[in-house]
């Protein structure tokens, strides 16, 4: 049990670790052609690389660059965003259950978009562009109410508090909009329960271009604080006697969660369970080490995202699936037997 | 290592809130919270769309006359009303108290056990494919959705070689209920029937009738001295599992009655009124603040505040614009999490 002994199992885990997120990767691109190829009007790999390229039709341009390609992105940048988002929470609060939703990110999200709708004359023409900056702004609203309210002066954020707390905002939210729910009119209701249920339904370049910077600057920020996201796991006491200013760093990381799981439900409301179950998903496959953990949850988010995306899309043609039920429906059971398998 | 002295240091802490225990206080408690229960019952059922006068209800009781329209409107509406607001809030509280017990985890409440989402779920098929099923089924079918969800995060959590721990509870209990919420999601939507769906799951306690109460209070009365005879148990289980380990208990045997404790309590309390779950979340919690960490205390004095909770909640519900009545779990939670809020902040550190 030399310390050469342990250096080659920390290169092999090293190799490893980079292995899975290779694949992962090469999954997602697969999928991506595979995306491509089902759906109401196909296109095969070879059409899709020619489009790529400038090659293809007028219809397979138009199919590929202004239907398919957006929605694909977005469905991977929204997996990215909520799983990181879900990976930083779990990390700050030490909690297994912790996920966006327990900084009233959807909660917040979905009281502004139902609150709007209940307002709004009709469901025919909602501005489509008006609802992700309205749930932004839920969302980060909620986030800032819960931040402010365990918040203390002298102590800081306990994560027990801001969990405590971000569990009542949430509940009180979900009341609000029950009592909601009970008065919008039928063709309303549908409306906002398929907002609430996830889907990507902007499949347009803006969306993109609105999710996108976030997810840009905020991963590489959370990337960097891997190592301070190891710290804090290991308790507030021992992290303050490793040097880590423990309130500035969680309030960085909190800031970047939310900035994420904001972003990602505006385009897609409530895909919540992606950012729970990714990180589980991920810390499964390469440890609990941050440094792997974070892009191996970005990874295995976007890819559920898109798979989900992808069935909900394709089984009930023409119509769709909301891409957050598939996540649940194909997720869960996933999710069950990693539990069931593998020791703690 | 590092995990040894995390547990020692729980052993640490724990031992100073049990010490905090306070037996006069639970039973003050105990006491103060009866009369209040009582006093509260009678004024729900004096309160209402035909006022009546606490005499009559006292008479109605008593001396009951079939010829007397107030005395057939207690009987027949009110008093298994306000029962079984009662007895639904006694039950959530408790099963959230044992949840929390055993699992550690202060977010638990029988929800987590997939109860909520496996009898929501079943409400949705029955909806979707079986409309105008009469009310009697509903609660059955439902029951039974909540024992099917139990039984998915019971029997996922136990399958591997370290059986049953808390942390596996929780996730599998967290990863079922979505699976059952996107399923019944799903069926809503297609089917276009959430509405429907919400109204019950917002929670009523309108339409109980004397024959619920006298399937279910058997079972919750068994179910409820079976919580106290387990609560000794609980408290040194929250303590971590090792520490009721090496003080000989059996765990597994402790786990498994709790949780068909939780199921009777739960399942019953769900299917006759939907998801009032912010009651099983903040009662312990209130009570654990109050009377201390001894659960031998919490369980009975949550069985009362619990039930004067949702005794109140739906005096109030009825109260705010009658002859509408506001969804009792909305009104709960409305109560709740201001609440809620003052107890993160001034404890929320410990569970």
């Amino acid at each position: 049990m030399s310390n050469t002994y342990l250096t080659d199992t920390q290169i092999k885990i090293k190799r490893r670790n980079i292995a899975i997120l290779f694949i992962l990767g090469l999954l997602i691109i697969t999928l991506f052609i595979v995306s491509m190829n089902t759906g109401f009007i196909r296109l095969s790999p070879i059409e899709v690389i020619k489009t790529l390229f400038g090659q293809g039709t007028d219809k397979q341009e138009l199919i590929l660059f202004e239907f398919r390609l957006p929605r694909i992105i977005i469905s991977v940048l929204v997996g990215i965003g909520l799983a990181v988002s879900g990976c930083v929470l779990q990390g700050i609060s030490r909690n297994a259950l912790a996920d966006p939703g327990i900084l009233g990110i959807n909660a917040g999200a979905g009281l502004a978009v139902m609150l709007f709708i209940s307002f709004y004359p009709s469901t025919a023409s909602v501005p489509v562009f008006l609802l992700p900056i309205l749930a932004f702004s839920g969302a980060g609203i909620t986030a800032i109410i819960i931040y402010t309210l365990s918040y203390k002066r002298n102590e800081g954020i306990s994560p027990m508090r801001l969990i405590l707390t971000g569990v009542a905002v949430a509940a009180g939210i979900s009341s609000a909009m029950i009592v909601l729910t009970l008065r919008l009119s039928p063709e309303k209701y549908q409306f906002v329960a398929t907002w609430l249920a996830g889907s990507i339904w902007g499949s347009n370049w803006k969306f993109v271009i609105s999710l996108l910077p976030w997810v840009i600057v905020l991963v590489p920020i959370v990337y960097s604080k891997a190592r301070t996201l190891n710290v804090l796991n290991l308790g507030d006491s021992r992290a303050t006697g490793l040097g880590t200013s423990i309130e500035k760093e969680r309030r960085i990381l909190l800031a970047a969660a939310v900035g994420l799981a904001g972003a990602s439900v505006s385009v897609s409301g409530g895909i919540g369970f992606v950012g729970l179950i990714g990180p589980h998903l991920a810390r499964q496959l390469v440890g609990s080490r941050n440094q792997f953990l974070i892009p191996a949850s970005a990874l295995a988010g976007g890819l559920l995202v898109l798979v989900a995306d992808t069935i909900g899309r394709v089984i009930l043609q023409p119509s769709e699936i909301p891409a957050g039920i598939v996540v649940a429906v194909i997720g869960a059971p996933y999710f069950l037997y990693l539990l069931s398998r593998l020791k703690d | 290592m590092v995990n040894s002295t995390e547990t020692s240091s729980n052993i640490d802490n724990n031992l100073e809130y049990n010490k905090r225990a306070r037996p006069i206080i639970g039973i003050l408690v105990l006491l103060i919270g009866l009369m209040a229960l009582i006093i509260s019952i009678g004024l729900s059922i004096s309160f209402g769309a035909a006022d009546i006068k606490l005499a009559t209800v006292w008479n109605a009781v008593l001396n009951f006359n079939p010829d007397i329209t107030s005395h057939q409107i207690i009987r027949e509406i009110r008093l298994p009303r306000v029962l079984g607001a009662a007895m639904v809030g006694a039950c959530f509280a408790v099963a959230g108290a044992l949840m929390q017990g055993m699992t550690r985890n202060p977010l638990a409440d029988s929800g987590l056990l997939g109860l909520n989402a496996g009898a929501a779920f079943m409400l949705a098929l029955c909806f979707a494919f079986f409309p105008g099923l009469p009310y009697m089924y509903l609660i059955m079918y439902s029951f039974l959705g909540a024992g099917l969800g139990v039984v998915i995060v019971y029997g996922v959590g136990s399958m591997s070689r370290n059986g049953l721990t808390p942390m596996r509870l929780v996730l599998a209990g967290a990863a079922v209920s979505a699976l059952l919420g996107a399923l019944s999601e799903g069926i809503a939507l297609y089917f276009r029937i959430g509405q429907d769906l919400a109204f019950w799951y917002a929670g009523g306690v309108s339409g109980t009738k004397w024959i619920n109460l006298q399937i279910m209070s058997p079972w919750i009365i068994v179910a409820m001295i079976g919580a106290i005879i387990l609560s000794k148990s609980i408290t040194l289980l929250s303590l971590g599992e090792e520490v009721s380990i090496g003080l000989g208990q059996n765990v597994k045997t402790i786990k498994l009655f709790g949780m068909i404790i939780v199921l009777i309590l739960a399942g019953a309390a769900v299917s006759v009124v939907g998801a009032v779950g912010f009651v099983g979340l903040i009662v312990p919690h209130l009570t654990r603040f109050i009377v201390g960490h001894d659960y031998r205390w919490i369980i009975p004095c949550s069985i009362v505040i619990g039930g004067l909770l949702v005794v109140l909640a739906d005096l109030a519900a009825r109260m705010i614009n009658p002859p509408y009545e506001t969804p009792i779990g909305a009104l709960i939670s409305l109560i709740g999490v201001p609440f809620f809020l003052y107890l993160a902040r001034k404890g929320g550190k410990e569970i």
